[in-house]
């Protein structure tokens, strides 16, 4: 008995084993064996292909390189600033939307989900075209007067920040929202309909209703959204022109990385430490986010 | 509450819907437009249809080899979308079907990988395509795709509402694992699978980052470099990028709309 049950067991396991090894293996050759490369890169230094050593240098390097320094402020900006903003939108409107009473849900859902449809590249291009000096966004706040001269989008580093911001909360909050539709979707519905007979008022059920409610999906979604933003590229790449804007202003970590290689003299060793950073970046932010929602439990 | 705070309420929120529905809109309506229109025209910033559409898709045409961009996007899209989905379905029926304490830590693992950005693997990933020959080929584009830890965990997270009743019946009627897996499984979970259809097939098709890096000569571009470089140059003709990024959209647009039923039941079914 014992002896067939042990069988039974191998069999299992062989059996998952096979069905786990493809994605596996991938994983293992393009993701876990290149990010141990890249560590290992990023204790090197020299130019081109020609690698050395180099201990801690590039470590050194990062506290005296200003441009290092500007992408770095601009990608925690874009983070600090745009991530809670989106996050808060889309649950705004995932619990508008909830509500089964409402008039035309399913063509409000989908307006808003549809720039999730549309390529990182083509609405930076959009957006490089509507945000121009004296294009179409410009000239209708002067036409309603909510500014006396153009807004200089793409040419101010301020402006370019905000431009930048305004684009990701533009592709990404309808994708959030869906994932926050699906969850409410799930909760019983007479939760709400007590709250709404015992007089709680909307803006109460929302922050203690909803977002309690919410909370797994909302850290699951504020981490994706933060790796996304961390790595932000396309868009800064395409609304202006690959340099990172005015004077670095909205460069990032991964255009600043793509610059070190493959458009200045390539310095691997050093871009590699670069990427790093963002890997530190990435590990600490997601372990903070789920200490606080682990925190919060209790 | 009174009358007049329910319709203040209400007023409110389908004022502030339809705000957020326009401007989520807008730039497709502006995009539409800007297809019809002078490139002089869209910076003026012209709401209306003008009658440069010909001449916009002509010098398009003219610009631009459409059939073989199009046909590589295609390509490299609907590669990864079937590859990542079967690899994915089958690690996430693994992970679920045959749990085990080695193959949850495995799993946990996997996750980690989740956290780590693509640009701490371009450059090694970059060296390794140049040593295996494969710079300038859509292979390059499409193989460091295919294992996805998102989609896995997707999957996953799908199975645990698979019936396990149905693999016991399977199983006693005589049926292997991997045919349980393919007559069972994957046509019980097709809405499962429409939706992770929609999501790879989309961030495959819009991927531009590494096949900027990847793909270095014209015959193997898609159209999100094409469009990219057209918009980038000094004086862009902008009712041709319009034309570009009709085209670039369209196909995930139309994946979107023929599927939108299935993937909003997927969704759901990942949460439960």
């Amino acid at each position: 008995m014992v002896r067939a049950r042990r069988g039974i067991g191998r069999y299992y396991d062989v059996n998952g084993w096979l069905f786990v090894a493809p994605a596996l293996g991938l994983i293992a050759l393009f993701m876990v064996y290149p990010i141990a490369w890249s560590l290992w890169m990023s204790f090197q230094s020299g130019r081109g292909m020609t690698l050395k050593f180099a201990g801690f240098a590039n470590i050194v390097r990062l506290w005296n390189d200003p441009v290092f320094i500007k992408a770095l402020t601009n990608t925690v900006t874009y983070f600090v600033v745009q991530v809670p903003i989106m996050i808060l939108l889309a649950l705004i409107l995932a619990s508008l939307l909830n509500n089964p009473r409402l008039v035309g849900r399913g063509l409000f859902r989908t307006a808003i989900f549809l720039p999730c449809v549309s390529s990182l590249v083509a609405y930076s291009v959009l957006f490089k075209g509507m945000f121009a000096t004296d294009g179409i966004v410009n000239s209708t706040l002067q036409a309603i007067g909510l500014v006396a001269s153009p807004i200089p989008w793409l040419t101010h580093p301020f402006w370019a920040k905000v431009l930048v911001i305004l684009a990701i909360t533009w592709r990404w909050t309808g994708y959030n929202m869906i994932f926050y539709l699906a969850a409410l979707q799930n909760i019983d519905k007479s939760i709400y309909e007590v709250a709404r007979i015992d007089g709680v008022p909307a803006w109460a059920r929302f922050t203690h209703l909803t977002i309690p409610l919410l909370k797994p999906v909302i850290l699951f979604t504020t981490v994706i959204s933060t790796i996304g933003t961390l790595q932000l590229f396309d868009e800064v790449y395409n609304l202006t022109e690959g340099k990172g804007g005015p004077s670095n202003a909205t460069l990032t970590l991964s255009l600043y990385i793509y610059n070190l290689t493959f458009r200045f003299m390539p310095n691997l060793g050093y871009a590699a430490t670069v990427s790093y950073v963002i890997v530190v970046l990435v590990a600490l932010l997601a372990f903070v986010q789920f200490f606080a929602a682990r925190e919060r439990d209790r | 509450m009174s009358g007049f705070g329910r319709f203040a309420a209400m007023a409110a929120t389908y004022g502030f819907l339809g705000l957020m529905a326009f401007l989520s809109v807008f730039p497709f309506i502006w995009m539409a437009l800007g297809a019809t229109n002078s490139s002089i025209d869209i910076i003026k910033g012209k709401l209306l249809p003008g009658a440069a559409f010909a001449a916009n898709v002509g010098n398009f045409f003219t610009l631009v080899n459409v059939p073989l961009v199009f046909w590589n996007s295609a390509k490299i899209a609907i590669l990864a979308t079937v590859l990542t989905l079967a690899v994915s379905s089958l690690a996430g029926y693994g992970f679920e079907m045959f749990r085990s304490r080695r193959r949850e830590r495995v799993y946990r693992a996997m996750l980690l990988t989740l956290m780590i950005p693509f640009a701490a693997l371009m450059i090694p990933l970059f060296i390794m395509m140049g040593k295996a020959g494969l710079i300038n080929t859509h292979l390059a584009v499409v193989l460091p795709s295919i294992g996805s830890a998102f989609v896995i965990f997707y999957f996953r997270q799908s199975t645990k509402a698979f019936p396990s009743e149905l693999r016991d019946a399977a199983k006693v009627d005589g049926l292997k694992e991997w045919q349980i897996f393919l007559f069972i499984y994957v046509p019980v979970m097709r809405s499962t699978y429409a939706a992770a259809f929609v999501i790879v097939f989309m961030t495959a098709w819009n991927n531009y980052l590494w096949p900027l890096i990847v793909l270095q000569t014209n015959e193997t571009k898609t159209i999100t470099l094409v469009i990219s470089s057209l918009a980038s140059a000094y004086y862009p003709d902008y009712g041709v990028v319009m034309v570009g990024t009709i085209l670039a959209t369209l196909p995930t647009l139309a994946v979107f709309f023929f599927m939108q039923r299935q993937f909003v039941q997927g969704m759901l079914g990942s949460v439960k």
